[in-house]
C-alpha cells in the first residue's frame, strides 16, 4: 500500500537534522552549498511523497479516505497505549501539502538570504528542518500524545529560529517572549489534554487516538468538553497568536525574515486552527466554546488591524496582519465554518509568506532596514519583488479574483449566516478587511512609490534579489493568485471543492465518517440552512465588502500619495488615538503591571524571603551548630597516649560500677 | 580447698593497680611498656588461681595465649621504640603526640 511511506514524509527532515546538526561544521567547512542541498532536498522528498499521497487520497472514495498507519509503539504502560502512527485524512493530506510546499519554498529562498552568514549556516538550516519535523509531526499525527510532540517542537524551533542572531540581546529576549508565552499556553493545553485522558479513561477508554476520542466524546459530560474545549483554546490562542497571548508574534519579527514567513505565517501558527478544526467534534458539542472562539477570533481581528495601522516596521505590520488573519480563521471556525476557516489558512500560507519574502527581499537589498519611513521608490529597482508584493497585498486584501477573496469572503458570510454566527461579528470582520486594506497599500505605497528616504549609502546597494529569492517569490505568487480556485463557493458558481474534500473530516459532527467506519453516529446535528440561503443576500453582503475594502485602499491613497501631510495632520489632531494605536493598545505594559511585575515580586519573595531566609538558614545553622560541637570538643584529643589511659580507666571504673551497683 | 585464692586474687589486684599507675604516671616508653607487661602478668596469675579453684584447663589455655600475644608484642614494641629513637632522639612519650586535631 502507498500510504504505508506515510513515515518517509517526517523522517526526510529528521535525517536532514542529524546530518546538519551533528556533521554540518565540517561540511560547511568543506562546501557550503551541500548544507543547503541537504536541508532542501530534505523537505523536497517529504513534499514529494505528501503529494504522492495525495493524489492516492484524491483517487479513493471520499468516505474511505481514512487511512492510520502505525509506526511503532511509543508508550505501553497498562491499558493505556500510544503509538507513532500517522492518520492520513483530507484534513492532516490538505495541511501537509502545504506545509511541505510552502516550507520547501522557504528553504530555497533561505539560501539566498542566509548565504551572508558566516559560520552559521549549516545551523540555521538543521533548525530549519527540525521545524519541519515538528510541524509535519504534528499535522500527521493519529493522537493527541503525538500531536503534543510537534506541537512543543515548533515551540522550541521558534525560540531556536526567533533568536538565532542571539548575539543582540533584543533578539534574545524577543525568542524568550515567544518560548515563554507559548509555555503557558502550552500549560493550559497539557491540562486539557490530563482531563481528557483522566475521564475517557473512566469510562475504560484509555486511548489518545484521535478517532477514538472523537467517537467517544459523548461519554462526558457537557460541561466537562467545555472545559476541555476552552483548556486547549487557550494553547491554541498562544500557538496561533490569539487575544491574550498573541504578544509574542509581533516580537518574534527579529528571527530572520524566512523564518518570519515559515514560522510566523505560513505554517507554525496555523497549528491552532489546525488543532481546533481537527477537534471539531468537541467544539461542536460546546456552544460556549464555540462561542468563545469565534468572539476571540474577531477580536483579534479587530484589534491587531488597529495596532497596524501605524506602526512603521515593515515586518511589523505583517506581523499585525498576520495576528489580524489568524483571527478571521479563528472567527470562521467559532461559527462552525470550519472548511472556510481551513481554506484561509490555505490561501494565508500563499500570500502571506509571500508577502515576508518579499518584506526580507527589501530588507536585503536595504542592508537590513526595516523602517517604511526610511524606504521608498524602490518599484523601478526592484520590479519582481515589487510585482510579487502587490499581488500579496492583493490577495490578502480580498481583491475580487484572488486568492484572498474567496477565503476571506467564505469567513465573513458564514459569520453573517452560520448557525453561531451574527450580524455583529460580519461587522467586525468587514471593518478589520478595511483597515487591512489600509495598512498594506500603506505599506506599498511607503516602500515602492514615492521619492527613496534610504541613506546615500544604502542607496548604492540597492539591488534586486538572487534568483533562489525571486522564484519562490513568482511561485507563490502563482500560488497567491490561482490558489483560490480550488474553494470558489456555489453562489460565484464554484463548486466549493476545498469544503467538499474536508466534509469527512469536517463532517464528522454529521457523523458520517463513523457510521461507515462502524462507530457510533454522533448525535450533533450541524444545521443544512446554510446551503438554503438565498444567493441575494451574499452578493449583497459580498459587493459590501468589495466597497469597503476599495474605500480602504483609496483612503491609504490619498494619505501616502495625493496628500502626503495628513498622516502627520490627523495623527496631531487625534494625539492620544495615535499614541494608544502605535504603543499597541499598551497591552505589553498592562501584561507588565498585572501579570509580570506581580509574577517577580512573588519569585523575588520565594527566593529571598523562602530560599535564601528559611530553607538555606535551616540547612545553614544545623551545618553551624555541629561544627561549634566539633570546636568545642576537639580539644579532648590531645594526642598524649597517658591521657587516653586515663580515660580508659574511667571508662573501666564507671562500667564496672554500674555492673556492681547497677544491675 | 581453696585456701590461698583470696591471696592469689589479692595479690593480681595489686599488681594489676601498680601497673596501671605505671603506665598513667611514667615517661619513658620503655617504663610505661614494662608496667602494661606488669598488668599482663596480673591478670594472668588471675586466671591460673581461678583455673586451679575450678579445676579446669580453660585458664591455664588462656595464660598462654597471653603470653604469647605479649611476646609478640614486646618485639614489635621495642622495634618501634628503637626507630623512634633513631628518629628523634627520644622516646619520652609526651614527645609523641601526633595523633590529635
Amino acid at each position: 500500500m502507498m500510504f504505508d511511506l506515510v513515515w518517509l514524509i517526517p523522517t526526510f527532515p529528521l535525517a536532514g537534522v542529524l546530518i546538519n546538526g551533528l556533521l554540518g561544521r565540517r561540511i560547511e567547512e568543506k562546501s557550503k552549498s551541500l548544507v543547503h542541498w541537504i536541508a532542501c532536498g530534505a523537505v523536497g522528498l517529504s513534499f514529494l511523497v505528501t503529494l504522492i499521497l495525495f493524489v492516492q487520497l484524491l483517487g479513493l472514495a471520499p468516505e474511505k479516505r481514512l487511512y492510520d498507519f502505525t509506526w511503532f509503539t511509543w508508550i505501553a504502560s497498562g491499558d493505556f497505549n500510544v503509538s507513532v502512527a500517522y492518520q492520513i485524512d483530507p484534513l492532516s493530506m490538505f495541511m501537509c501539502m502545504f506545509v511541505t510546499g510552502v516550507g520547501f519554498l522557504i528553504h530555497v529562498y533561505s539560501i539566498g538570504y542566509m548565504w551572508h552568514d558566516e559560520g552559521r549556516y549549516y545551523r540555521y538550516f538543521a533548525y530549519l528542518n527540525l521545524f519541519m519535523f515538528s510541524m509535519i509531526t504534528l499535522v500527521l499525527a493519529d493522537n493527541f500524545l503525538l500531536m503534543f510532540l510537534g506541537w512543543e517542537g515548533v515551540g522550541v524551533c521558534s525560540y531556536l529560529l526567533i533568536s538565532f542572531w542571539f548575539s543582540d540581546l533584543a533578539n534574545a529576549i524577543a525568542g524568550k517572549k515567544a518560548f515563554i508565552t507559548n509555555r503557558v499556553g502550552d500549560f493550559f493545553f497539557a491540562l486539557g489534554l490530563l482531563l481528557l485522558v483522566t475521564h475517557l479513561g473512566g469510562h475504560g477508554i484509555w486511548s489518545l487516538k484521535f478517532s477514538d476520542v472523537f467517537s467517544n466524546a459523548y461519554l462526558l459530560s457537557p460541561n466537562l468538553i467545555t472545559l476541555i474545549c476552552l483548556l486547549f483554546f487557550l494553547g491554541c490562542t498562544a500557538k496561533s497568536a490569539q487575544i491574550p497571548l498573541y504578544i509574542w508574534l509581533p516580537d518574534a519579527m527579529a528571527g530572520p525574515t524566512p523564518v518570519s514567513a515559515l514560522i510566523h505565517a505560513a505554517t507554525m501558527v496555523t497549528a491552532g486552527v489546525y488543532f481546533v478544526a481537527r477537534c471539531n467534534v468537541l467544539y461542536s458539542m460546546s456552544t460556549l466554546a464555540m462561542g468563545v472562539v469565534a468572539v476571540v477570533g474577531a477580536l483579534t481581528a479587530l484589534l491587531a488591524a488597529t495596532i497596524a495601522l501605524t506602526q512603521n516596521d515593515i515586518k511589523k505590520v505583517l506581523a499585525y496582519s498576520t495576528v489580524s488573519q489568524l483571527g478571521y480563521m479563528f472567527m470562521g471556525l467559532g461559527v462552525g465554518a470550519f472548511a472556510a476557516g481551513l481554506f484561509h489558512v490555505l490561501t494565508h500560507s500563499f500570500f502571506k509568506a509571500l508577502l515576508f519574502m518579499c518584506s526580507g527581499c527589501v530588507i536585503h537589498a536595504l542592508s537590513g532596514e526595516q523602517d517604511m519611513r526610511n524606504m521608498g521608490g524602490l518599484r523601478e529597482k526592484m520590479p519582481i519583488t515589487f510585482y510579487t508584493m502587490v499581488i500579496g497585498t492583493l490577495a490578502i486584501v480580498g481583491f475580487p479574483g484572488l486568492s484572498g477573496f474567496f477565503s476571506k469572503d467564505e469567513i465573513l458570510w458564514k459569520a453573517f449566516s452560520g448557525e453561531h454566527g451574527s450580524f455583529i461579528l460580519w461587522l467586525i470582520g468587514v471593518l478589520a478587511a478595511a483597515m487591512t486594506a489600509f495598512y498594506m497599500f500603506r505599506l506599498i505605497f511607503m516602500t515602492f512609490f514615492n521619492e527613496c528616504r534610504a541613506s546615500e549609502e544604502v542607496k548604492k546597494h540597492i539591488h534586486e534579489a538572487p534568483k533562489t529569492m525571486t522564484v519562490p517569490l513568482m511561485i507563490l505568487a502563482v500560488l497567491s493568485i490561482f490558489g483560490g480556485y480550488i474553494g470558489v463557493p456555489e453562489s460565484l458558481g464554484g463548486s466549493n471543492l476545498a469544503e467538499h474534500f474536508l466534509d469527512p473530516v469536517i463532517g464528522l459532527g454529521k457523523g458520517k465518517l463513523f457510521s461507515s467506519a462502524g462507530g457510533p453516529a454522533l448525535i450533533h446535528k450541524v444545521s443544512e440552512t446554510v446551503e438554503h440561503h438565498s444567493f441575494e443576500i451574499e452578493y449583497w453582503l459580498m459587493l459590501l465588502t468589495i466597497v469597503i475594502v476599495f474605500a480602504g485602499i483609496l483612503f491609504a491613497y490619498t494619505m501616502y500619495m495625493k496628500k502626503r501631510s495628513m498622516p502627520e495632520a490627523l495623527s496631531a489632531a487625534n494625539p492620544s488615538v495615535y499614541r494608544l494605536l502605535l504603543n499597541k493598545w499598551y497591552v505589553d505594559e498592562l501584561y507588565e503591571k498585572t501579570v509580570i511585575n506581580p509574577l517577580r515580586s512573588i519569585s523575588q519573595f520565594l527566593w529571598k524571603g523562602i530560599d535564601v531566609v528559611v530553607i538555606d538558614g535551616l540547612v545553614n545553622s544545623t551545618a553551624g551548630f555541629f561544627m561549634k560541637c566539633g570546636v568545642t570538643w576537639k580539644v579532648s584529643q590531645s594526642g598524649n597516649v597517658q591521657r587516653y589511659a586515663v580515660s580508659f580507666l574511667v571508662g573501666v571504673f564507671v562500667l564496672v560500677a554500674y555492673y556492681m551497683y547497677m544491675r | 580447698m581453696n585456701d590461698y585464692q583470696s591471696t592469689y586474687l589479692a595479690l593480681s589486684a595489686i599488681l594489676f593497680a601498680i601497673g596501671t599507675l605505671g603506665v598513667i604516671t611514667r615517661k619513658d616508653a620503655i617504663v610505661v611498656f614494662l608496667c602494661i607487661e606488669i598488668m599482663l602478668g596480673a591478670v594472668n596469675l588471675a586466671f591460673v588461681a581461678f583455673s586451679r579453684a575450678n579445676q579446669s584447663a580453660e585458664g591455664l589455655f588462656m595464660v598462654i595465649c597471653v603470653m604469647a600475644v605479649a611476646g609478640a608484642e614486646a618485639a614489635i614494641g621495642l622495634a618501634i621504640f628503637v626507630l623512634l629513637y633513631r628518629k628523634t632522639g627520644t622516646i619520652n612519650i609526651d614527645k609523641f603526640n601526633l595523633l590529635k586535631w
